[in-house]
């Protein structure tokens, strides 16, 4: 079962420099909420903002991690 | 209902319905709660959209996302592009470019949702085709 510390690794890990913090919504290990403020983002629509995460765990959104919910943002942006 | 078959379907619905909303459950039962947050936002805006349960067949599912190449439920597309999950559909929706984009007004209170529009639903019942 993954745990938040895991997820915020692996997004660490494939976005160099971001600001990443993982919450376990339900305690249960399955539907994760991330916020990620990375300048990876920069230029970037949503939809691929969102991708590049999702990205970062493949098949295993809608599997093992159930829901990941996102929150993206550059350094800087508000909100 | 062979797999390719189910994928021509969801290029229907999409190219169909300007907004189309593939959720898991229906607007008026759904059966997560992103998938009802999504509802609720397209509900509080009033706009009329199409509703596609995926729930009835797990190959719908992958199909769409084989589609889209995204990876969850809901998501919603406007004008044959894809918009979003639920987050983006919620962030979009509370800062006023979902509204915008559907060119309908934002409502004064973002909380405040008003009684829904009817829902069409999607052009073939497709439950009914999968045995």
């Amino acid at each position: 079962m993954p745990t938040p510390a895991e997820l915020q690794e692996r997004i660490e890990a494939a976005l160099p420099g971001a600001e990443v913090s993982v919450d376990d919504l339900t305690g249960g290990g399955d539907h994760f909420r991330a916020e990620i403020v990375s300048d990876r983002f920069a230029g970037l629509s949503r939809i691929q903002q969102h991708k590049l995460v999702y990205d970062v765990f493949g098949p295993e959104i809608g599997g093992a991690i159930h829901a990941l919910s996102i929150k993206t943002s550059t350094p800087g942006a508000t909100s | 209902m062979t797999n390719d078959e189910i994928s021509a379907f969801l290029k229907q619905a999409i190219d169909e319905n300007r907004v189309m909303l593939f959720m898991k459950g229906t607007p008026e039962q759904p059966a997560c709660g992103f998938s009802a947050r999504a509802a609720g936002a397209l509900n509080a805006l009033g706009v009329q959209y199409a509703a596609l349960d995926i729930l009835p067949d797990q190959r719908i599912r992958e199909e769409l996302s084989g589609l889209s190449g995204w990876p969850t439920i809901p998501q919603l597309f406007v004008d044959k592009e894809l918009v979003g999950g639920s987050d983006i559909i919620i962030e979009m929706y509370e800062s006023g470019e979902l509204a915008e984009l559907l060119g309908v007004e934002q409502p004064e209170a973002v909380e405040a949702a008003p009684e829904p529009e009817p829902v069409r639903q999607a052009p073939i019942g497709l439950e009914n085709r999968l045995d």
